[in-house]
């Protein structure tokens, strides 16, 4: 028999706070997140702007020597691992043995890869580091974090680009809903405001060149011209509703859908029919009992002009005039695109709508388009009443992810 | 400077700690090196020296590190 899954702990490094507490005050104020990028010079590049991660200090989390040795992407994502692991209180109530780990990244340790190419242009074979391969591999920060939590059930990094953390944590719900494992360490991470990354996603013709930090991520906006790049982690504890009641855990929401298919259309540019982010949404919600007057929507809403018209076809294709009673955001005008990281993020931002009745706004939407016309709140957020949140993630390589969440109900 | 304190400036700065802590009789592995650590250290040390180190078990300790390399020079 199936097993229900609830979350039991959160923990997140964000361009707009770096813990869940931070995180979700700045959902609830509309904080902006993206400002000049501080991380290179960027004169001769056409992206100035992104939306970085402040003020991280790894030497929390990280003994010096590892720290050394262990990219950006994985100290984000032990750092909020670790928010997470303590929040619920699970380790020691629960088998080693029954503890997955599905933490994903997109890229990976990019920022690795450019330190060491440069050595070994300068210096051969000789001059890369030894550290170097276990140091920035993808399934690293899944590696790391079993490490680190003695997690001896399955530790693997899911990669499906800007859907990743959301993919991660719907297999995650999978495996515990069928009885493979008691609870699931998920979620997913990127560090890659480098200057290669930006390079590539620019000339890819994915990027916002906005100048102007205040008017650069425009979800569902009219000028919007492109993403802005982001980064962080964020992870979640999900746990078997029952093991989770026995242990007295706090039980932040149920995850109770989780839809996944691939347009196998083309490697970039979402399928304009939407068919199968149609069919994803549908799959999350199959057998969900939910109203759409309640219901908040995280969409993926990267602010490219392609994306957000193809997600508002598909929210109407699904929901019918339902669609307009919807409560939608995307959060990425806040956060900017966390690519790796973003799903994982707005399934946060899903549970701090259930948990504090709040739809967390689409700040900057100051020019609507006229063609799309449902309910995205704009710049502030608004309290009402939500019973179900939904979190849709799309990624290059035609991924379609949805997560649905609600209320606990006993 | 003398070699031994070369060497214990490199493992302060790796370790972020003060090279008083480090003595002749630092063990790598007391110090929390692992196999890959070793493998990285030999490189820059081989690099700062001008040497080549053959891999070599024996060498685990600060003081054993230290006489290798006098004995290179």
């Amino acid at each position: 028999m199936s097993k229900r899954v609830v979350v039991t702990g959160m923990g997140a490094v964000t361009p707009i706070g770096n813990d869940v507490p931070s995180f979700f005050e700045a959902l609830r104020t509309g904080k902006n997140g993206v400002a000049a990028v501080t991380r290179f010079d960027t004169e001769n590049y056409k992206c100035k702007v992104a939306a970085e991660v402040k003020d991280f200090d790894a030497s929390k989390c990280f003994a010096p020597l590892v720290r050394r040795k262990t990219d950006l992407y994985v100290q984000y994502a032990v750092t909020a691992a670790q928010e997470a692991v303590d929040d619920s209180g699970i380790i020691g109530q629960v088998d080693e043995n029954d503890l997955a780990v599905y933490v994903g990244s997109g890229v990976g340790g990019i920022g690795t890869i450019c330190e060491e190419e440069e050595k070994l242009l300068a210096r051969g074979e000789a001059g890369v580091n030894p550290q170097f391969v276990p140091k920035m591999i993808i399934n690293m920060a899944a590696g790391q974090i079993a490490i680190r939590f003695h997690a001896h059930g399955p530790a693997m990094s899911v990669s499906t680009a800007c859907a990743t953390g959301s993919t991660a944590i719907g297999e995650a719900y999978r495996a515990i809903k069928d009885g493979y494992v008691t609870a699931a360490i998920c979620g997913g991470s990127e560090a890659a405001v480098n200057p290669l990354a930006i390079a590539g996603f620019i000339n890819c013709m994915a990027l916002s060149q906005s100048e102007d930090p205040e008017a650069a991520s425009l979800p569902f906006d009219q000028r919007r011209a492109g993403f802005v790049l982001g980064e962080g982690a964020a992870v979640l504890i999900l746990e078997e509703y029952e093991h989770a009641k026995a242990r007295g855990a706090k039980i932040y929401a149920e995850v109770c859908g989780y839809g996944a298919t691939c347009d196998a259309h083309h490697v970039t540019a979402p399928d304009p029919e939407a068919t199968q982010t149609i069919r994803a949404i549908r799959q999350s919600l199959e057998g969900v009992d939910y109203d759409p007057a309640t219901t908040y929507v995280n969409a993926h809403g990267t602010g490219t002009s392609l994306n957000d018209k193809v997600e508002t076809a598909a929210f109407k294709a699904c929901f019918g005039e339902d669609a307009y009673r919807l409560h939608i955001s995307s959060t990425k005008s806040m956060t900017g695109h966390m690519l790796g990281a973003a799903g994982a993020a707005e399934a946060l931002a899903c549970i701090f709508a259930l948990q504090e009745n709040t739809v967390p706004p689409t700040i900057h939407l100051e020019q609507p388009d006229p063609e799309l016309d449902l309910d995205y709140t704009p710049n502030t957020a608004v309290q009402t009443q939500i019973d179900t949140a939904i979190s849709t993630s799309l990624g290059f390589g035609g991924h379609n992810t949805c997560l649905a969440f609600r209320k606990v109900q006993a | 400077m003398a070699v031994l304190d070369e060497v214990k400036e490199m493992l302060a700065e790796k370790l972020e700690i003060p090279a008083e802590e480090i003595t002749e009789e630092s063990s790598f592995s007391d110090l929390g090196l692992d196999s890959l650590d070793m493998a990285e250290m030999m490189m820059d040390v081989e690099n700062v020296f001008g040497v080549t180190i053959e891999a070599d078990p024996s060498i685990s300790t600060v003081g054993a590190l230290v006489e290798k390399l006098e004995s290179l020079k």
